[in-house]
């Protein structure tokens, strides 16, 4: 057992290892070079009949050679495998570019997307978002907004009346009266939204629909302006229609609001109505029981359809209010 | 409200180089919207001459009438020209088109042949110039009125720039020239003068007794001038100019005393009413109708009075809807010569209700229900006196006045709230300067501001503060954002309903709005009954179909899914989160107190009150398939499981506990309906649609549908959860077969009580049918674990048998054995 001969083992054993040509003749290769009857196995266990002084130095050098062979294998199979990967995985190719999804596309109505995305932008400015009963008490839908009994928006042409008549219940013709319900609830200060489903005996057409929403703002708080009125709509404005919009206000008459003004957007090269705005009347404050010597306020308020219909270009009403899926799964959730 | 430039520069200096668009501009800086500016005229082109018709050759061999017509254009030798129209005489002056003009629609004038003759131009109608809608014949003018030969285009002022305004309900003084002119002058600041200031001096010689005037109550007119004229001439006729103004106006010329009456209100914006002074008994009474009966008015109605309409009356009947619409019997005729001239400043309510009670809104009434400055009651028919008086014989007979103008009081104004409302900061100078511009007399020491007789609207100091900001001009305010406050965030309730909608929409629901609306035949289908059924009734619906407001959310899901399928989808999932309007408590008269201070307590307690609860709801439909079928292979439908799973991952999403019960409930399949009970509370129900309502209204067998009712959900509370054992567990399968009428719900919950406490859960993995006899299999899969241990063999045998021990004892099941 010299050490040249152990020599030869290991690198005829590489050298056969090396010549498999797939898994299969790797696995003879290694049964006659590491197997029971190979070399350097019968020298291995001939190692217990040497004299104990050769004992150590041929262990040593038979361990080495055997590591060495093993290690030969290892390479030897890594790269087999490797091969037959690459052909088996190759053959197991499938078309991706299938459709997969079978699910059904939910999303979002892109009135709630719009509200969502309203009530985010305010509430980030520290604004609370609230909401009232849809069928609502004519006091809190007109009077406490100094509107009279006899006001041309109170006929039954404008508004939707409960019967009895003499219950003044009416659909609510504008989410003002939530913020009544604020001020009669809380102490100043007060800044708040509140979005909601209103109603006007309009009918249906491509601009027009008899229920439709709104979303109104409200401060009241001290030393409030007609600045701070027109800091928050362009910020508001830029939020909605992008960086590049420019607002203009125009006066304008609200009972509930003096002065009072309608807010214009530049958007797409023209002027377009958004709403209605101003600083709230003296006389609503105080019938709210705010102390007007202390406190002023403003109050602005939007379309949510015609917000949704200038924004993504909607032409026709019909689209928002029936409930077509193929018009509603457009606008996902609204990310 | 329109108002021609050529109208608006007899007040105002305009200098030629400011622009319509710059003066439009002007308009919409101080709130009045320009809705459209009319470059009148500028769609023809001349020659337009007046001619005189020398003769007239009837052309009969045609359908309709033709005339061969010689017309004297001024020219050297008569122009003959083939005409439509028969409504002129020899004699008549008419305005004919030349070849070479092009007249509006680009209609190009030629010598054309036409029915065999040779027309060397065209006589016009109004409606041919554009000047108006009248094409019932050509214009025609009488000897005198216009020359011969004469350019028609400059005579008739043709070309002009009328401004289309929209006038915002508290200005009703815009109604008028004088209004408008008064803005564009504010706006542009330039010198304005007022046309009432030449008529305050006018005075008319008395020469005999006067129509009577009363104002029975005097909250219902103020003032009431009435002026008597005599010796009309009733031939005469409207001058061109002013015709062609009121004719721009959108107006139609009528006869001179109408005419004149039109004149002076689109002038000065006080409407006028001339009677047939022949035609009233007595004198001229404001006062109610006091009872019902039937009235004609000018345009031919009989109109049913209201006891409450304010008239115009005379010793024995009704004359006129007072400040609306004069009366058939006393209006001026062919024949009239005396005149009875009204001019009132009636309370504005009275004519709104008026107007609204008979749907009948004319040029007046808009005005009146406006507010008519109460000083032009004398000044505006005194400007008729003087017109009238001016273009026809009539003579001023006698004036007679009834009440006297009232006018809004004096304002105390701090100059400093001003600049503490707009933002601004403006000295009480500037403020005294623009007060002044529109028309308030202001005292800078006192700084009491008293508003001009026509602005009623300026009452408060806030009123003050928009004349100041809108003429100084809304742009010049900063742009600053307020203060933020602390901190705020979604309410716990509204964070759910979000959380909800997007767990449905990410999970293939696509989510619908529909109006709130229903009738009695969709409750009555749906199978809704008592206090389910019962809810609020619309006094004014959109249309009688949909009279009353929902009940409940599927009905309309119904609807918006049937229209879908109508245009073609078949498998999809919808939901929708809204109020539902069950009529909980009847409602009461309403409680009204008076704005201005906040009304007690108890008052807003019951305002409150009388606002009936209206239940928030999210609810889901779900027909066809579950996916779409593909390639991949088949799908199958939608089922009672998916509804009631949907309805359970609402709970699950709130983080709610719940218990579920077989439930009959309309408008679900009665066998196939789910009840879902959190704290003792029905909170939602989930299953099959009753077959019933699939075929009425065509959706796929079997689609499914759940409804949450979100407002009767608690608050979810804190969690607390339980520590995590970390010792092995034990798992236990048990088959029992009981009688099909046992519910999983009862097996498991015999099994757990029976498990002790160490079960950790229990699944149901198997259910078996097949087995006859009324039986079936239920086989449930126990987990168990102690916190402090590994469980031996015989401890979780003991747990097992005593487990199946309470459900046989509870469901009389057995323990099924291989």
């Amino acid at each position: 057992m010299n050490p040249a001969e152990i020599e030869s083992w290991v690198s005829s054993a590489a050298k056969a290892f090396a010549a498999a040509s797939d898994l299969d003749s790797l696995k003879a290769a290694r049964i006659s070079h590491l197997g029971d009857k190979a070399p350097i196995s019968l020298a291995s266990r001939g190692l217990g009949a040497l004299a104990p002084e050769e004992k150590a130095s041929a262990g040593k050098l038979i361990g080495e050679a055997k590591a060495a062979i093993s290690s030969e294998l290892d390479k030897a199979t890594m790269k087999l495998e490797a091969e037959r990967d690459a052909k088996v995985l190759a053959e197991e190719v499938v078309d991706i570019t299938l459709p997969v999804n079978r699910a059904h596309r939910g999303g979002l109505h892109p009135i709630t997307i719009i509200k969502n995305e309203i009530s985010d932008f305010f509430i980030e400015q520290g604004y609370a978002v609230e909401e009232g009963p849809e069928l609502e008490s004519g006091w809190l839908n007109f009077d406490a907004l100094n509107i009279p009994a006899d006001h041309p928006a109170r006929t039954m042409q404008d508004t939707f009346y409960i019967e009895p008549v003499e219950s003044g219940m009416v659909l609510r013709t504008q989410t003002s009266p939530v913020q009544i319900r604020s001020m009669l609830q809380h102490e100043p200060p007060i800044y708040m939204i509140c979005p909601g489903r209103t109603f006007r005996a309009d009918e249906l057409d491509a601009t027009h629909s008899p229920v439709f929403h709104q979303v109104e703002g409200l401060v009241v708080d001290k030393g409030i302006t007609m600045a701070h009125l027109k800091g928050t709509l362009d910020n508001f404005a830029q939020a909605m229609f992008g960086p590049d919009v420019t607002t203009r206000l125009r006066p304008s008459f609200f009972p509930f609001t003096e002065p009072s003004a309608e807010v214009d957007i530049f958007f797409n090269g023209r002027w377009i109505e958004w709403g209605g705005c101003g600083m709230v009347n003296p006389k609503v404050l105080a019938t709210c029981g705010i102390d007007t010597d202390v406190y002023s306020g403003f109050a602005f308020g939007m379309g949510l359809e015609r917000t949704l219909m200038v924004r993504h270009n909607v032409t026709d009403m019909h689209d928002i209010v029936e409930g077509d899926l193929r018009f509603t799964r457009q606008f996902g959730v609204g990310l | 409200m329109r108002a021609p430039l050529s109208w608006i520069r007899e007040f105002v200096d305009i200098p030629a180089n400011i622009t319509a668009d710059e003066i439009g501009n002007g308009l919409i800086r101080v709130g009045f919207e320009v809705e459209e500016i009319i470059h009148a005229g500028s769609d023809l082109t001349g020659p337009l001459k007046f001619a005189k018709v020398l003769t007239i050759e009837e052309i009969t061999e045609f359908k309709k009438p033709i005339r061969y017509v010689g017309l004297d254009c001024g020219e050297k030798e008569t122009r003959f020209v083939i005409c439509g129209a028969t409504n002129f005489k020899v004699g008549d002056l008419v305005v004919a088109a030349l070849p070479g003009a092009v007249l509006p629609g680009d209609f190009k004038i030629g010598a054309r042949e036409t029915y065999g003759k040779v027309s060397n131009g065209m006589i016009c109608s109004s409606r041919e110039l554009g000047l108006g809608d009248d094409h019932s014949g050509i214009m025609v003018f009488s000897e005198g009125e216009v020359e011969i030969g004469a350019d028609a285009i400059s005579a008739l002022e043709i070309n002009d720039v009328i401004f289309d305004v929209a006038v915002n309900p508290d200005r009703g003084y815009a109604l008028s020239i004088r209004g408008i002119a008064r803005e564009v002058a504010g706006s542009l600041r330039l010198a304005f003068t007022d046309p009432v200031d030449a008529l305050r001096s006018l005075k008319f010689e008395e020469t005999g007794a006067g129509v009577k005037a009363k104002i029975e109550d005097p909250a219902t007119a103020s003032v009431f001038y009435l002026r008597t004229l005599s010796n009309f001439d009733p031939s005469a006729t409207t001058p061109i100019w002013m015709r062609r103004r009121i004719e721009k106006m959108g107006m139609r010329s009528i006869s001179l005393v109408v005419d004149v009456t039109n004149y002076v209100m689109l002038e000065l914006g006080q409407p006028l009413h001339a009677f047939d002074k022949a035609k009233i008994s007595g004198g001229l009474t404001i006062k109610r109708a006091g009872k019902a009966q039937p009235f004609t008015t000018l345009d031919g109605q009989v109109r049913q009075l209201d006891s409450d309409d304010l008239m115009v009356c005379d010793d024995k009947q009704a004359l006129a809807l007072a400040g609306t619409m004069g009366g058939q019997s006393s209006e001026i005729s062919e024949t009239t010569t005396e005149i009875a001239l009204e001019a009132v400043r009636f309370d504005p309510i009275c004519v709104a209700k008026n107007s609204r009670r008979h749907k009948l809104s004319s040029e007046a009434s808009r005005r009146l229900e406006r507010s008519v400055d109460p000083s032009l009651s004398e000044l505006a028919s005194a400007r008729f006196v003087q017109l009238l008086t001016e273009h026809s014989s009539a003579k001023h007979v006698a004036t007679v006045v009834a009440g006297e103008p009232k006018y809004a009081p004096v304002i105390k104004l701090d100059p400093s709230y001003i600049s503490k409302i707009l933002g601004l900061e403006v000295s009480s100078q500037e403020i005294a300067h623009v007060l002044r511009i529109v028309g308030c007399d202001v005292d800078e020491k006192s700084f009491t501001v008293d508003p001009p007789s026509w602005r009623s609207d300026l009452l408060t100091p806030a009123d003050l503060a928009e004349e100041v900001a809108r003429m100084i001009g809304y742009d010049k305010i900063p742009s600053i954002l307020p203060p933020r406050p602390n901190h705020a965030s979604l309410t716990p309730t509204q964070k759910r309903r979000r959380a909800i909608s997007s767990m449905l929409a990410a999970r293939g629901l696509a989510e619908v709005q529909t109006f709130p609306f229903t009738n009695q035949e969709t409750i009555d289908h749906m199978g809704f009954l008592g206090e389910r059924a019962a809810t609020y009734r619309i006094a004014n619906p959109m249309s009688e179909e949909f009279p009353l407001m929902r009940v409940h959310l599927v009905p309309g899901l119904i609807e918006v899914a049937a229209r879908n399928i109508s245009r073609g989808a078949k498998d999809f999932a919808i939901f929708e989160m809204g109020s539902i309007f069950r009529s909980s408590q009847k409602l009461v008269p309403a409680v009204s107190p008076v704005i201005g201070s906040r009304p007690e307590k108890k008052i807003i307690e019951e305002i409150y009150a009388s606002v009936p609860p209206q239940a928030f709801h999210v609810a889901g439909l779900l027909v066809g398939k579950v996916e779409s079928e593909d390639w991949q292979g088949k799908a199958r439908s939608y089922n009672w499981q998916d509804a009631i799973a949907y309805a359970q991952d609402i709970l699950q999403l709130c983080n709610l506990q719940w218990t579920i019960k077989r439930s009959d409930f309309a408008p679900w399949h009665p066998g196939r309906c789910a009840e879902l009970i959190v704290d003792g509370k029905a909170v939602a129900h989930a299953g099959e649609i009753h077959p019933r309502i699939i075929a009425k209204y065509g959706l796929p067998e079997r689609s499914v549908a759940f409804a949450v009712g979100l407002s009767a959900l608690p608050d979810s509370q804190i969690v607390k959860p339980t520590r995590v054992g970390t010792m092995p567990a034990a798992v236990q399968d048990v088959a029992l077969v009981v009688d099909q009428s046992i519910t999983a719900q009862q097996v498991e919950q015999a099994l757990r009580s029976g498990a002790g406490e160490l079960l950790e859960s229990i699944s149901l993995f198997d259910r078996y049918d097949k087995i006859g006899d009324g039986k079936i299999s239920l086989a449930f899969t126990l987990t168990f674990r102690a916190p402090d241990r590994t469980l031996t063999g015989a401890e979780v045998s003991t747990m097992r048998e005593s487990a199946v021990l309470a459900a046989e004892k509870a469901t009389g099941a057995i323990l099924r054995t291989a």
